[in-house]
């Protein structure tokens, strides 16, 4: 009877009680969702063009972080560091589309999902046989102290972490609407066979899909780095971003923002909340529970493509 | 098709030649310490100096002094990642090498410990775990093989409540105050809860406890709760890797005031306040040796060991405190040998024999001189009942640039824990039908 | 030459319908059993025993209960970590509230526990099917590490939440536990369960309801239609799925660490397990093992074979080798052959058939 009161009705009077608490939980939840939603995207975009779960996004995150702060470190101005990272990870999605992704075309998904937790292994070592594997500062100059408006505490870098998502998902946006490589990419993630009936070359789609995942992965890793610290840690972020994916559907963008918001709140709130009475730290699963008990509900997610099966 | 066949013959043949017996120590004369580390790996940034720091150690003991009483040292890495299983592959790979087997274990994890322990107790190898590990294994007649010397977790909550107290103005002074423990919620984590829980029955304070779920990358909610809604006087950390750094930041980011945040000797590294930077000045934490590169064995490992090109790591780590923890293991047991030669003579040694150095230890301030460590951290003196030796944890502030002691050594409160952890490894022998040997 | 049918004649149904139906096979499986149960307890040290050995079984059962659910019923799950934890707790709670059950009878109890946990956490596979699942069966896993957690019961109320495994015998004096246990009893009596069950699973899949997860697999649509029922097989594979996990689990904490937490069974032992299925051949019982094997010997040899090259003092570098070639075998076997080891091990036994003739 206590145990049914305080998880249904005692949280819900905490909320009341001190309703400026409630929104700064709510607002922070909001905005590390937004930092989720920058992981995730990289997943979705790989996933709507070429059908692969790409297990190294969150390897892809750090092996960019990595030479970023590397290049920092080394002395160089930012932007050139921004660039010649670009062109790294350019090197690398030609270098997995030649390797892994060539050779195992047709092959079933799970096969090729496979193939993405080889190329983890593999990036996780190269990175760090590079760049060795000590924690790394990364300042972009981003200030860092909370900011009151209106009596709330919200997170500076937070703040900034959201707009910078924002204008990338709006310049992706314009990517695959205005340009024809964007619309190509469409293309291909609607229908492989039609698009190479009209002539899309498959293998440089992908090459592009897999190098626009690289920078969306690379502005993750820095936004994440300079949240944590750019280490091996970095790459478990990925596993944050699945429950967002599921939520949102794999093949959206706007559900990989909206699952990211929705799954950022709610941990928040569910743990501030709720936490005392399940024990603490339920950080972990309710994530998953959530995007679990979404699912029952629609089974391809919030914003998926409606799964048809055919006999 | 040929050309693949090949391949996959000249592959299956490298990993068969991998598969053969490594090559076998042509020293007879030299004792063999095992060296289990974790240079990658999700905690590798944190095991690196650790790393270095007893690497370097035990070749200043070699360069300088030629061996332990001219026996000299043959250690050898193994990475364990911070995994259990690698951990005990290691164990099992390492325990019989070198003339004599291991002379010592140290598993720098927990977790690896705790697995290790039953092992090390039917292959007679002595486990010591340094400051981490099962506390109540300080209790000799149950566990005679492992020692925590200098100071064990529970020892260390009430030597960091008494500093809280000090700053309040006195232990009656702890009444009705509110202290917080930001906590890795695993094994290691939990360990000081019930001394905690027991101080705060002693005096009065308010104890509320805050699990982070590992790895620890997601505090906010956690820092909003601590920072906005419970606003603790003190709060207390048992994080480890990424958690610390990440706990430091959200710590700033909800404006908890760092003078009143302590972490345990795990949680004040530079790797931890280091991703923070200017916002972790203030940061306190716990340790039991000193932090810098100021002492007379520092002078000694740059000259006979980094300037003779021996170095482990990089020169301008040396100092940092996980460095002088690892420096601080590969001493005791360095130490510990020569106490074994004592009395089994200068000669490579097994590792029943070293245990017995071990227990006899006796880390007097004067030999802590001698060894160019003098105040660097509390004599020790370990006995047949007594593994633990000391207990003694001072707390150092970070100010931006180096680690600055803010108190005296303080002593823990033996009273409390002793009986607690008699009590669990009574309990423990209980459950695995061990007899406690007598201690007469 | 070596190994045709020529001259192999079934007079029976039943002998038609073994599992291993040419004579070859069975004499070469009878060899690889005496090499197991006696060649390598006599010859091999203790290290390759408790090391490499016994892990290796023990994973091999994990896997084989992973690739029933996913390799054979199509359900992709990523769960296995906390229903391999589900068994080591259940099989605590029960030999030390009840210290006179048999070893054995805690190990068949804890893994029906396991089983049942499995059940309801398959309940929303009727839902959600594909990647979708597996990550639902993550919410499993992280809620049943945090349960083990969380709860003290589970772990006896002890302060720091790890459980050691009693001394417990398999007859009379013989412990296959604690640390009285030798090297030798516990890798015989791991062996001994895993060979046991094994055979169940090969069976198992040979039966009704093999064929029934098999159809669920490649079409369930299909398979509803012409009347299999897919609640209820669905749940069986995810019961006797986790029934194999939950022992493997109990295994491993009680036969190979003695001592083990929660966070001993997270989600990189889930991964792990996934990619020894992938790599060994899903819906293939050798296949499990090959793939255990594959997992569990590479980084071991590889290590071995990079501290041989004289890597011994540069540690890392050697760690970060060993993923990069990890990483790079495994997309090499997978372009070489994307459907397992055990695939490639059906076709060196065609080829075999032939040989030395070329057709």
């Amino acid at each position: 009877m206590e145990t049914l009161s305080a998880v249904l009705v005692e949280p819900f009077v905490a909320i009341a009680e001190a309703p400026m608490f409630f929104f700064e939980v709510l607002i922070g939840g909001l905005l590390s969702g937004v930092m989720y939603a920058l992981v995730a995207l990289g997943f979705v975009l790989i996933f709507k063009a070429s059908g692969v779960f790409n297990f190294a996004q969150g390897a892809m995150v750090l092996f960019a972080a990595l030479f970023f702060v590397g290049f920092i470190d080394l002395g160089w101005p930012i932007w050139l560091s921004l660039i010649v990272t670009i062109l790294v990870m350019i090197l690398l999605a030609l270098a997995i589309e030649r390797v892994v992704l060539r050779p195992l075309v047709n092959q079933d998904p799970i096969i090729l999902f496979m193939a993405t937790i080889g190329i983890t292994f593999f990036l996780d070592g190269f990175g760090q046989t590079l760049w060795g594997s000590d924690v790394r500062r990364l300042d972009i100059g981003i200030p860092e102290d909370p900011l009151i408006i209106a009596g709330l505490y919200i997170n500076q870098f937070d703040i900034y972490a959201a707009v910078i998502c924002g204008l990338l998902v709006l310049g992706l946006a314009l990517f695959f609407q205005y340009t024809p490589t964007g619309r190509a990419l469409r293309a291909v993630a609607d229908d492989h066979q039609a698009a190479m009936s009209i002539g899309i070359p498959l293998n440089v789609i992908w090459a592009i899909v897999w190098t626009v995942a690289g920078i969306v992965g690379l502005v993750a890793g820095i936004m994440w780095g300079a949240k944590l610290g750019v280490q091996f840690n970095l790459a478990l972020i990925a596993l944050k971003a699945l429950p967002v994916l599921i939520l949102g559907g794999f093949t959206s963008v706007p559900g990989a923002i909206v699952g990211g918001l929705i799954i950022g709140a709610g941990e928040k709130v569910a743990e501030v909340f709720w936490g005392e009475v399940l024990g603490g730290a339920i950080e972990d699963w309710f994530a998953y529970m959530l995007a679990m008990v979404f699912l029952l509900f629609r089974p391809q997610g919030l914003f998926g493509e409606k799964i048809i099966e055919r006999v | 098709m040929v050309n693949r066949r090949q391949t996959l013959g000249l592959a299956a043949g490298a990993i068969a030649f991998g598969a053969m017996p490594l090559r076998l120590y042509a020293q007879e004369n030299a004792q063999f310490i095992p060296s289990l580390v974790y240079r990658t790996g999700p905690y590798g940034p944190n095991g690196e100096p650790f790393a270095n720091g007893a690497a370097d150690y035990y070749t200043l003991i070699n360069e300088r002094d030629g061996g332990i009483n001219g026996v000299e040292i043959v250690f050898e890495e193994c990475d364990t990642q911070y995994n259990n299983d690698k951990g005990v592959e290691c164990y099992e790979r390492l325990k019989n090498k070198g003339p004599t087997g291991a002379a010592a274990f140290s598993p720098l994890s927990t977790g690896i410990t705790y697995a290790l322990i039953e092992r090390a107790r039917a292959d007679k190898i002595p486990i010591f775990s340094m400051g981490y590990g099962r506390t109540d294994a300080s209790y000799g007649p149950v566990f005679p093989h492992v020692f925590t010397a200098p100071a064990t977790y529970w020892s260390q909550a009430t030597s960091l409540i008494q500093y809280v107290a000090a700053q309040e103005g006195g232990l009656e002074a702890l009444k009705g105050k509110k202290i917080a423990l930001v906590y890795h919620d695993s094994a290691y984590g939990k360990e000081p809860i019930r001394t905690l829980e027991a101080l705060s029955e002693m005096f009065g304070y308010k104890l509320s406890l805050f699990p982070v779920a590992h790895p620890g990358l997601e505090q906010k909610a956690t820092w909003l709760k601590v920072g906005r809604q419970v606003r603790p006087d003190w709060v207390l950390m048992w994080g480890w890797g990424v958690m610390n750094s990440t706990a430091i930041k959200e710590a700033a980011a909800v404006g908890f005031p760092m003078e009143r945040f302590i972490g345990n000797w795990w949680s004040g590294s530079e790797n931890d306040v280091m991703p923070a930077g200017d916002t972790a000045v203030g940061y306190k934490s716990a340790n039991f040796h000193g932090a810098g590169a100021t002492w007379p064995v520092h002078q000694d490992i740059f000259k006979h060991v980094y300037d003779a090109g021996k170095g482990a790591g990089k020169r301008e780590r040396v100092g940092e405190v996980l460095y002088n923890r690892g420096v601080t293991n590969a001493m005791i047991v360095v130490e510990a040998i020569r106490t074994a030669q004592e009395i089994h003579g200068n000669k490579p040694l097994t590792g029943w024999q070293v245990r017995d150095g071990f227990e006899n230890l006796n880390l007097s301030a004067e030999r802590l001189a001698e060894l160019g460590l003098a105040d660097f951290m509390q004599p020790i003196r370990l006995s047949c009942e007594d593994h633990e030796g000391g207990g003694s944890v001072y707390v150092q502030q970070w100010d931006g640039k180096e680690w600055k002691r803010v108190s005296d050594w303080i002593p823990p409160m033996r009273d409390v824990v002793w009986p607690m952890i008699k009590e669990s490894a009574l309990a423990y022998a209980k459950e695995k039908g061990i007899t406690p040997r007598s201690c007469a | 030459m070596i190994y045709r049918e020529t001259g192999q004649f079934k007079t029976s149904y039943g002998a038609d319908q073994a599992i291993f139906p040419i004579a070859q096979d069975r004499i070469g499986m009878l060899i690889i059993m005496a090499l197991a149960f006696v060649a390598i307890p006599l010859t091999a040290s203790d290290y390759w025993l408790t090391t490499i050995l016994l892990p290796l079984v023990i994973y091999g059962l994990a896997a084989l209960g992973l690739n029933i659910l996913t390799g054979y019923a199509g359900q992709l799950s990523l769960g296995t970590g906390g229903f391999m934890a589900c068994g080591a707790f259940a099989a605590y709670k029960l030999s030390t509230a009840f210290p006179e059950l048999h070893v054995l009878v805690v190990f068949a109890l804890s893994g029906l526990i396991t089983a049942a946990v499995g059940m309801l956490f398959g309940l929303p596979s009727l839902r959600i099917k594909g990647f979708y699942l597996a990550v639902a069966t993550l919410a499993a896993q992280f809620f049943l590490l945090w349960l083990f957690n969380k709860v003290p019961w589970f772990t006896n109320y002890s302060a720091s939440g790890v459980i050691s495994a009693p001394p417990l015998a398999i007859w009379g004096e013989t412990y296959v536990t604690g640390f009285e246990a030798t090297p030798r009893a516990k890798y015989l009596f791991a062996l001994s369960i895993v060979t046991v069950m094994a055979l169940a699973a090969k069976n198992m899949t040979r039966l009704k309801i093999g064929r029934a997860w098999r159809a669920i697999r490649d079409m369930d649509i299909a398979a509803e239609i012409m009347g299999i029922r897919p609640l209820a097989t669905k749940l069986s594979a995810f019961a006797v799925s986790s029934f194999y996990c939950g022992v493997a689990g109990a295994l491993w904490a009680f036969a190979y660490t003695g001592a083990v937490e929660a966070l001993a069974f997270d989600i990189n032992v889930s991964f792990r397990i996934l990619f020894m299925i992938i790599i060994g051949g899903l819906g293939s019982i050798l296949g499990s093992f090959l793939g255990a094997a594959f997992i569990v010997l590479l980084p071991i040899f590889l290590n071995n074979a990079l501290l041989a090259m004289g890597m011994a003092e540069a540690v890392a570098l050697a760690s970060h080798l060993e993923f990069m070639i990890m990483g790079a075998l495994i997309i090499f076997f997978l372009i070489v052959e994307p459907h397992g080891l055990a695939r490639l091990w059906q076709i060196g036994k065609e080829k075999l058939r032939k040989w030395p003739f070329p057709y």
